[in-house]
């Protein structure tokens, strides 16, 4: 018997859009929320849930993909289960943060905005992540690491499964 | 609905009775858990546990001093409590067997002690007294590193919502007075009156009002309003009803960063807490006032702390400013009469109102009045948040309080105000610090972030920096920003790459002054700003990268070789097995050499050496 534990995920997914929808379908300026929700459940924003949000929330699609392009947070393209933004702020800036970052890609072996073949990390770069007595700094999902070392960052990373 | 006076009664019983507990108390903030607090904690929570000690566990948010957490506060019944630095899990033991168990500090760690009214300890510094706190002044910022940000009760214990019990019995006239008197202004970076702000909305016409609260800090280097909102979430809570009942809103929008979330925790909880205790919703304290506030989190967009493209964000619309007139005042959100102010200035107004504003006004300067909280950041010994009077110079703020400049290198600049700021240089360090003082030197208070900079910084580069930010985060609605921004960031590379040409200074002067005219928004108007103030204070700078084609502070690659010192070099042969462009020779024990031609700069030689001798020229 061919397995089907994808559709199920798929299931899971569309029930979790319908509640989505329930919430937030006479909300308003729910757009965003939508999106970041939405996100959350997908992990990125394929096409067809965006074309979906614009059919529940009566909007063009035009206006979703407008709002989703503009801001940083949203992506179009499958990430990594974790998260790393290494902070490129001021502070960080002055403080090798930049050094930081070179450790991190070399560790990974992939660059800005990139993920992992093992979708394992996407690293990314933030401008501040509002750490800065700690630069230099970064975050890995929720977690803030400061007071970072180049040759240790690849042990802190490596708790991350 | 809750009786507050009797809650009140009830909650200062219970706090009483907290800080007469023995007690250990753990800085959660983002900078303590990041530090390592909460590894902290567990050890605190074992050891205790293991020992059977009758002693509280508890945590707080942060109380300023991020160059030496995680910090721990150890306290017993009627004695000082008294604050330790740089607490890792491996000192708890210890910690506890000395101060918990044989009731003796460990006098090496502490860093200060705060008595509040209990025998002090002899040998150990008051928090009056030690040198990060003594020319500071703890307002906006008491709560934070005292009480638990999680718990309401302790809120109201310390005076929390008597600024709106207070505002609800004077009526709303008396308070756009009392905010107007105390001379508050605007703590976000543009400074406007508050006073003025809240009564352009209150005399607009609508049917429906708004207060929303700017929380998207996105100004790097900044972290002011990260540690209000999780250290003290109800008083920007309480701020913001007060500026509803003022104005005749019932309705009130937070939104804050995405990168925040620690904070957003705290504030949805805080609301929460809030609105059990009858404290907001419907019929507030009995006074017929409603209020509800809702958060937003912001979806990475540095625009989006302006305040026009903030409320289309909200409305759920790309975050692009507006064109204005119309004004927030009169049109803002869904086109309705709307206050903006940011975390700080919220969390100033409980203070106000409940303290009065004569008591606010005796704080600062002529112009500037009352307190602001700052983050010293870069180049400094000691990082943190600081509370200090408007007037204090920088050099107090940067050398009696921060202790000056790391390893004793030399002071070269501080950058003031973000991307929107400017940078100052050591003629003007002893400039009182307020508003008008600092738009008079091109740079701007901003949201409050200090960025410290030493001799090792290039100033061309820092200019490089921000325009690098302020081109990726322009929106692109107006032309003089998303084509200046671009082309100023070019000429910047350009002298940073060594291509530079006398000219180019001429052009980018000339660029900066058009688009600080003509740009729609605040984040393209101010974003010449960093280059204007590096131009006046650092020209020289600019001119050794273009003239000599070199960079003073070594730090432009393009400008810099690598050389071998040949006193010093022992030709090991390190450096010939990290360099990856093999573009350095030597005979072993021999001093070694490197090829300028084949060298990449990319410094790993330099990194590996142990003695030193491979220096940047």
């Amino acid at each position: 018997m061919a397995c089907n534990c994808s559709e199920g995920a798929e299931l899971i997914q569309e029930e979790a859009m319908q509640k989505l929808f329930d919430q937030y379908r006479d909300y308003k300026g729910g757009l965003i929320p939508v999106l970041q929700e939405a996100q959350n459940i997908y992990g990125y924003l394929p096409k067809e849930a965006m074309q979906q949000i614009a059919k529940e929330l009566r909007m063009p699609f035009s206006k979703v993909y407008g709002v989703a392009t503009f801001y940083a947070q949203f992506h179009m393209k499958p990430r990594g289960r974790n998260i790393i933004r290494v902070c490129l702020g001021t502070a960080c800036h002055v403080r090798g943060g930049a050094k930081i970052f070179e450790a991190v890609k070399d560790h990974l072996g992939v660059g800005d905005g990139e993920t992992t073949e093992d979708l394992r990390f996407t690293l990314e770069t933030v401008a501040c992540i509002g750490a800065c007595g700690l630069s230099p700094c970064m975050m890995v999902n929720e977690d803030t690491h400061g007071r970072l070392v180049s040759n240790e960052v690849g042990e802190k990373l490596d708790i991350y499964e | 609905m809750t009786n507050i006076d009797e809650l009140r009664a009830e909650c200062k019983e219970q706090y009483e009775k907290k800080l007469n507990r023995p007690r250990i108390v753990v800085g959660l903030g983002t900078c303590g858990i990041a530090s390592g607090g909460r590894k902290v904690m567990e050890a605190i929570k074992k050891e205790v546990a293991e020992r059977s000690l009758d002693v509280d566990i508890d945590f707080t948010s942060c109380i300023g001093m991020c160059f030496m957490e995680p910090i721990v506060e150890v306290s017993l019944p009627g004695k000082a409590s008294v604050i330790y630095g740089d607490i890792f899990p491996n000192k708890v033991a210890q910690l506890i067997e000395s101060h918990i168990v044989n009731e003796t500090p460990i006098y090496e760690w502490a860093a200060m002690q705060i008595p509040d009214g209990d025998t002090p300890y002899e040998g150990i510094v008051t928090m009056d007294e030690a040198p990060y706190y003594k020319k500071q002044v703890r307002s906006v910022t008491s709560r934070l590193g005292r009480t638990n940000p999680e718990s309401i009760e302790e809120y109201i214990a310390t005076g929390g919502y008597e600024g709106i019990q207070k505002g609800l019995q004077i009526g709303r006239e008396a308070i756009i007075e009392e905010i107007k008197k105390s001379g508050l202004r605007g703590r976000g970076g543009g400074g406007f009156p508050t006073g003025m702000k809240w009564q352009f909305v209150y005399n607009a016409v609508g049917d429906k009002k708004y207060a929303v609260c700017n929380a998207d800090e996105g100004d790097p280097g900044a972290f002011m309003d990260r540690s209000v909102l999780e250290g003290d979430p109800h008083a920007v809570l309480e701020g913001m009803m007060i500026a509803g009942y003022a104005i005749g809103a019932d309705e009130g929008y937070i939104y804050c960063r995405a990168e925040y979330p620690l904070a957003i925790r705290r504030l949805n909880l805080a609301i929460a807490e809030a609105e059990k205790y009858g404290l907001m919703g419907e019929n507030i304290l009995g006074s017929g006032f409603n209020f509800r506030i809702k958060i937003k989190a912001g979806a990475g967009a540095f625009v989006c702390g302006e305040e026009t493209a903030l409320l289309n964000s909200i409305e759920g619309q790309r975050g692009m400013p507006r064109v204005r007139p119309p004004f927030p005042a009169n049109k803002g959100l869904w086109q309705k009469p709307t206050v903006l102010n940011n975390v700080e200035t919220y969390a100033n107004v409980p203070f106000i109102i409940r303290k009065g504003s004569d008591w606010y006004a005796t704080m600062g300067t002529e112009k500037s009045k009352g307190s602001k909280v700052f983050c010293l950041t870069g180049k400094i010994n000691k990082t943190g948040l600081v509370e200090v009077p408007m007037g204090i110079t920088l050099r107090e703020v940067i050398f009696d309080i921060a202790g000056g400049i790391q390893d004793g290198k030399k002071f070269k600049a501080v950058q003031s105000g973000g991307p929107s700021g400017g940078c100052i240089s050591d003629e003007n360090l002893d400039l009182p610090v307020d508003y008008d003082s600092l738009a008079a030197i091109g740079s701007i208070m901003g949201s409050g972030g200090l960025v410290v900079m030493d001799e090792t910084t290039c100033m061309v580069d820092v200019s490089k920096f921000f325009l690098n930010f302020t081109q990726a985060e322009s929106c692109g609605k107006c032309t003089p920003c998303r084509e200046g921004t671009k082309r100023m960031l070019e000429l910047l590379q350009k002298i940073c790459g060594g291509q530079g040409e006398l000219e180019d200074i001429d052009a980018l002067e000339r660029l900066a002054k058009v688009i600080k005219n003509s740009a729609l928004c605040g984040l393209g108007q101010t974003c010449p700003n960093p280059i204007l103030t590096t131009l006046r204070y650092f020209r020289n700078e600019y001119e050794a990268h273009i003239v000599d084609k070199r960079c003073p502070a070594k730090v432009c690659t393009a400008l810099l070789v690598y050389v071998i010192d040949e006193e010093k070099c022992t030709g090991c042969g390190a450096c010939v097995r990290a360099c990856p462009s093999g573009a350095i020779t030597g005979e072993k024990k021999q001093p070694h050499k490197i090829d300028i031609e084949t060298c990449i700069k990319c410094g790993a030689c330099a990194a590996r050496c142990k003695f030193d001798a491979i220096v940047k020229a």
